[in-house]
C-alpha cells in the first residue's frame, strides 16, 4: 500500500469507516460448521467473510515423553496452502505459518483447556497425541482468528477412535469412533487486534493487513481471563493501547464464543 | 468365489455419487470443488502469471505446473505428514500430463499456470478427483482449452470389469484386482492418463478402458453443470 | 446446410459443440474440427450471421496495444519505470513516454513516479514475446493520487463501464465519486468515505452479477435505496476534465474486443525494443 492510499485509508478511519463499510470494531459474518471431514476424528470449517479455513484433528497413540510420563501430547500445525492465496508459496513452512501455528497452539495449550493427563492411557507407555491441522481454503484476511476458532471447534467436535490391543501394543482403529469426546474444559479463543496509526481494528481484510503497523493477539477464556499474548508487526504500542487492545480482544472473543 | 455384487450395491458401470462446483475459491483465477463418493478435491488455478525461477521460463509457450497434496487429516488412517512426498510428486506430474493435451498456453510465453489440488477427504480415486476438479478450475480460469478432461478409475475384480473402484474394492483379496486410473478427453475419447496396479489380461484391460470411457460421461456432465451453474440466472 | 447447435448468449464450456457444417465461421474462442465447430473457452456464445464466437467471462488480463489500464510502479530504472499490470507481464514506461518534461541525465525519477504509485497508462506496444511498452501520452493518463484501488475480473470491465459509460456515470453521479476504470480490471475510486463504500459495493455488485440481464436497473435501485436519492441513467458521460473513460467505455461497451482487434490497426512506429535497458529485469 503506497503512502497516498494509506493516507486515504486513515482519512476514512478518522470517520470510523473501513473500505468495506464496517466500523473498526465490527466483524465480518462468521459461520462455523463441524464434522466436515469424515476421515478426521474432529473437524470444522470456519468462514469469516471471504476467508475460509478447515481444521482437522488426528489422534494417534504415542509413547509419553520421559519427563511427563502421565500426559498426552497436543500440537497445532498450520499449512499456508498456496491454493488459498496467490502470495503463499509451496515448500517448507514459512515463518508466517510457523508463527500462526504457534500462536494458535499457545492460546489453547496455556489455557489448559485440554487436560493432557486425561490423554494418558497407560503411564509411561501409551498416551493420546492430538494434532490439529489447519488448512486455509481461501485466505482473505484474519487467518489468526479463523485458525483459533477452527482449531477450537474441531477439538470440541472430536470423538476418540477405538483402539485394539495386539500383544502389548495398542493400535488405533480409525474406522470406528467411540462417543467419547476430548477432555476439553475451557473455550480459549485468540482474537488479534490490529493497529494502524492510532486506530484499532478487528478482523482485517487482506488489504487492511498490508497497512497494519502492529498487532496483538489476545487469547482469553470463558471467564474473561487471559491465557496467551503475542505482539506482531513492526511498530511499537503504548501501555494504554495494550489495555484497549486486551479489552477489545476479550469482548470480541466472548461474542464469537456464543457461536461455538 | 466371484465378485457378483458390489459392496455398495452399485452397478459395475456406475460411478459413486458425484457433486461439483466451480468458482469456490475467491482469491484464485479459477477454482473448483469435486466430490465422488467420499473423496473430495479442491483445485485452484493461478495465472497465467510470472514464472520464477527464470530458467524455467519457456519463450514459446506458457507452462502448466500442477501440485497435488493431501491435507494432513484427509486419510483414513494415520495423519499424513505435510510436505511433498514421492507419491504426491508423481501424481502431480501425471496430472499435468493428463491436462496438457487440451490446453493451449502459446498466448502466454514465459508465464506459468499454477494448479493447486488439495484433498480434504480421501477414499479411493483421489488422483482422478483431482484431475476432474483441475479441469473445471482451468475452464473457470478462462484459459484456452479444447475440451474438458474427465478422469475415472476402472479395474477388474476376478472376471468382472468395473468402474470407479471404492477403497474396499481396491483392497479385495479373494480375487485378482487391477486398479486403472484413466483420463478421457471427451470429444476425441482419447486417453491422457493411464496407470495400472495389479494383474490384468490385455483383453480385459481394453474392455475396462472402454467401460471407463462410457462412464466418464457421468463425470463430464457434472463438470459441465458445475461451470454452467456458476452463471445460472439470465444471461445478458 | 450448417446448423448452430447452441443458443445465442448461452454459456458454453470448453469442448462444447457449437455448430455443425462448413458454412459456419469459427471466430474467437472457438475451433473447427472436421465439420464441427467447438468452444475453446468458457464464455457466452455470440452468433452474428454465420460467425460464431465466444465472449469470455473470466480470465487474467493479457495486455493489448491501445488499452488504457491502471498499473503499479514496481521498479525505478535508469531511464524509466517498470509497471505491474495485473497480468502475467509487466510493462516498461520509458522516460520519454513517461513525461513531457525535460529530465536531466541522472535525475531522480522517483519524483515523477515512485515505487508503489498507481498510474493510469496506455499500452503502446506488445511484442509476440509480451514485452509491453507503456505511454503516458493521451488524455487523462496520469498518476493516481489518493483514493483506493479495487480489483475486478478484466472481463467484467465492459459491464462496469456500461453502454456509452452509463453504468460508471450513474455510480459517479449517485455517490459523488471519482472513478477510473482500467481495462486490466483495476479500478481507482476516490470519494468521501461513506460514498466510497456505496460506490465500491455497487461495483462489486456489477462484477458478481455481470452475466445477469437488467443489471443497470438493479444497480440503479440499489443506489437509490442506499443514497435515498433519485438516480438517473445517462448514456453519455459528462466531461469532467480528468475523466477519459467516456472514450474507453465507447470502445469497450460491447465487450467484443477480446482478441485480435488491435492487430488490424495501422502499425505506428513503436519499435523501440533496442533502447530499453533492463527490459526484462524485474
Amino acid at each position: 500500500m503506497n503512502e497516498d492510499n494509506r493516507t486515504h485509508l486513515l482519512n476514512s478511519l478518522k470517520q470510523g469507516i473501513r473500505a468495506d463499510g464496517r466500523s473498526p470494531e465490527e466483524y465480518r459474518d462468521v459461520t462455523i460448521e463441524t464434522d466436515v471431514v469424515a476421515n478426521a476424528e474432529g473437524s470444522a470449517r470456519v468462514r469469516i467473510g471471504d476467508t475460509e479455513v478447515i481444521a482437522g484433528v488426528k489422534m494417534a497413540i504415542e509413547t509419553p515423553y520421559p519427563d511427563t510420563p502421565d500426559q498426552g501430547n497436543f500440537m497445532v500445525n498450520v499449512e499456508l496452502l498456496p491454493m488459498s492465496n496467490p502470495e503463499f508459496e509451496s515448500g517448507p513452512p514459512s515463518i508466517d505459518a510457523i508463527e500462526l501455528a504457534r500462536v494458535t497452539d499457545r492460546g489453547i495449550r496455556e489455557s489448559k483447556a485440554i487436560d493432557t493427563k486425561r490423554l494418558c492411557i497407560e503411564e509411561g507407555k501409551h498416551a493420546w497425541g492430538v494434532i490439529v491441522d489447519i488448512c486455509p481454503i481461501n485466505a482473505a484476511g484474519n487467518l489468526f482468528d479463523a485458525a483459533s476458532i477452527a482449531a477450537l471447534a474441531a477439538l470440541k467436535n472430536t470423538k476418540l477412535p477405538e483402539t485394539d490391543k495386539i500383544d502389548d501394543r495398542l493400535i488405533v482403529n480409525y474406522k470406528k469412533k467411540t462417543d467419547e469426546s476430548l477432555p476439553l474444559t475451557k473455550l480459549p479463543i485468540a482474537i488479534t487486534i490490529n493497529k494502524i496509526e492510532g486506530f484499532l481494528l478487528v478482523d482485517p481484510t487482506s488489504a487492511e493487513e498490508k497497512a497494519v503497523d502492529t498487532r496483538l493477539t489476545v487469547a482469553s477464556m470463558d471467564n474473561g481471563e487471559l491465557c496467551a499474548l503475542q505482539k506482531g508487526g513492526n511498530g511499537p504500542f503504548t501501555v494504554e493501547e495494550i489495555e484497549q487492545m486486551i479489552d477489545l480482544g476479550i469482548s470480541t472473543a466472548a461474542e464469537i464464543r456464543k457461536k461455538l | 468365489m466371484s465378485y457378483n455384487e458390489r459392496f455398495d450395491k452399485r452397478k459395475f458401470d456406475q460411478t459413486r455419487p458425484i457433486e461439483a462446483k466451480a468458482g469456490v475459491i475467491k482469491n484464485a483465477d479459477g477454482s473448483a470443488w469435486f466430490k465422488i463418493g467420499k473423496t473430495e478435491a479442491f483445485a485452484a488455478v493461478y495465472g497465467p502469471r510470472d514464472l520464477y525461477p527464470k530458467f524455467m521460463q519457456n519463450p514459446s509457450t506458457g507452462i502448466l505446473r500442477c501440485n497435488y497434496n493431501m491435507m494432513p487429516f484427509s486419510g483414513s488412517g494415520d495423519r499424513v505428514r505435510p510436505g511433498q512426498n514421492r507419491r504426491a510428486k508423481e501424481i502431480s506430474m501425471v496430472t499435468e500430463k493428463a491436462l496438457l493435451p487440451v490446453l493451449d498456453l502459446t498466448e502466454f510465453p514465459n508465464a506459468v499456470v499454477d494448479v493447486f489440488i488439495e484433498l480434504p477427504q480421501t477414499d479411493a480415486g483421489s488422483r482422478c478427483a483431482g484431475i476432474c476438479a483441475a479441469a473445471i478450475a482451468l475452464a473457470d480460469a478462462g484459459l484456452p482449452m479444447k475440451d474438458l478432461v474427465s478422469a475415472i478409475a476402472v479395474g477388474r475384480i476376478g472376471d468382472q470389469v468395473l468402474v470407479d473402484l471404492s477403497y474396499e474394492e481396491e483392497a479385495f483379496e479373494d480375487d485378482p484386482v487391477a486398479d486403472i486410473p484413466i483420463a478421457v478427453l471427451n470429444n476425441s475419447k482419447q486417453i491422457s492418463l493411464l496407470q495400472m496396479d495389479g494383474e490384468v489380461p490385455k483383453e480385459m484391460l481394453i474392455k475396462a478402458i472402454k467401460l471407463g470411457i462410457d462412464a466418464s460421461k457421468q463425470i463430464h456432465d457434472a463438470q459441465i453443470k458445475a461451470l454452467k451453474d456458476k452463471y445460472s440466472g439470465d444471461s445478458q | 446446410m450448417g446448423e448452430i447447435t447452441v443458443e445465442d448468449k448461452a454459456v458454453a464450456v470448453p469442448g462444447e459443440l457449437l455448430a455443425k457444417g462448413m458454412d459456419c465461421i469459427p471466430s474467437y474462442g472457438t475451433y473447427r474440427e472436421g465439420e464441427n465447430v467447438y468452444s475453446s473457452r468458457l464464455g457466452l456464445v455470440n452468433v452474428s450471421g454465420k460467425v460464431i464466437k465466444i465472449i469470455p467471462l473470466t480470465g487474467v488480463y493479457n495486455p493489448k496495444r491501445g488499452d488504457t489500464i491502471i498499473g503499479r510502479v514496481i521498479d525505478v530504472l535508469v531511464s524509466g519505470w517498470r509497471v505491474e499490470l495485473n497480468s502475467a507481464y509487466s510493462g516498461m514506461l520509458s522516460l520519454k513516454d513517461g513525461t513531457s518534461e525535460f529530465v536531466a541525465r541522472g535525475a531522480d525519477l522517483t519524483k515523477y513516479y515512485n515505487l508503489g504509485d498507481y498510474i493510469m497508462v496506455s499500452v503502446s506496444n506488445v511484442t509476440s514475446q509480451k514485452l509491453v511498452d507503456l505511454s503516458m501520452r493521451g488524455p487523462g493518463l496520469r498518476k493516481l493520487s489518493g483514493g483506493q484501488i479495487l480489483k475486478v475480473n478484466p472481463n467484467k470491465v465492459p459491464r462496469v463501464i456500461g453502454k456509452h459509460g452509463s453504468m460508471v456515470s450513474m455510480i459517479k453521479n449517485a455517490t459523488n465519486s471519482k472513478i477510473l476504470v482500467g481495462q486490466n480490471g483495476l479500478i481507482w475510486l476516490n470519494a468521501e468515505p461513506k460514498d466510497e463504500v456505496i460506490a465500491r459495493n455497487a461495483i462489486n455488485m456489477i462484477a458478481e452479477n455481470s452475466h445477469i440481464s437488467g443489471l443497470t436497473e438493479k444497480v440503479k435501485s440499489f443506489l437509490e435505496e442506499v443514497t435515498g436519492k433519485k438516480v438517473e441513467i445517462v448514456e453519455r458521460p459528462e466531461n469532467e476534465g480528468n475523466d477519459d473513460n467516456g472514450e474507453n467505455s465507447h470502445d469497450n461497451s460491447h465487450g467484443n474486443n477480446h482478441g485480435e482487434r488491435n492487430y488490424d490497426r495501422p502499425r505506428r512506429n513503436f519499435d523501440r525494443n533496442s533502447d530499453r535497458p533492463g527490459n526484462r529485469n524485474r
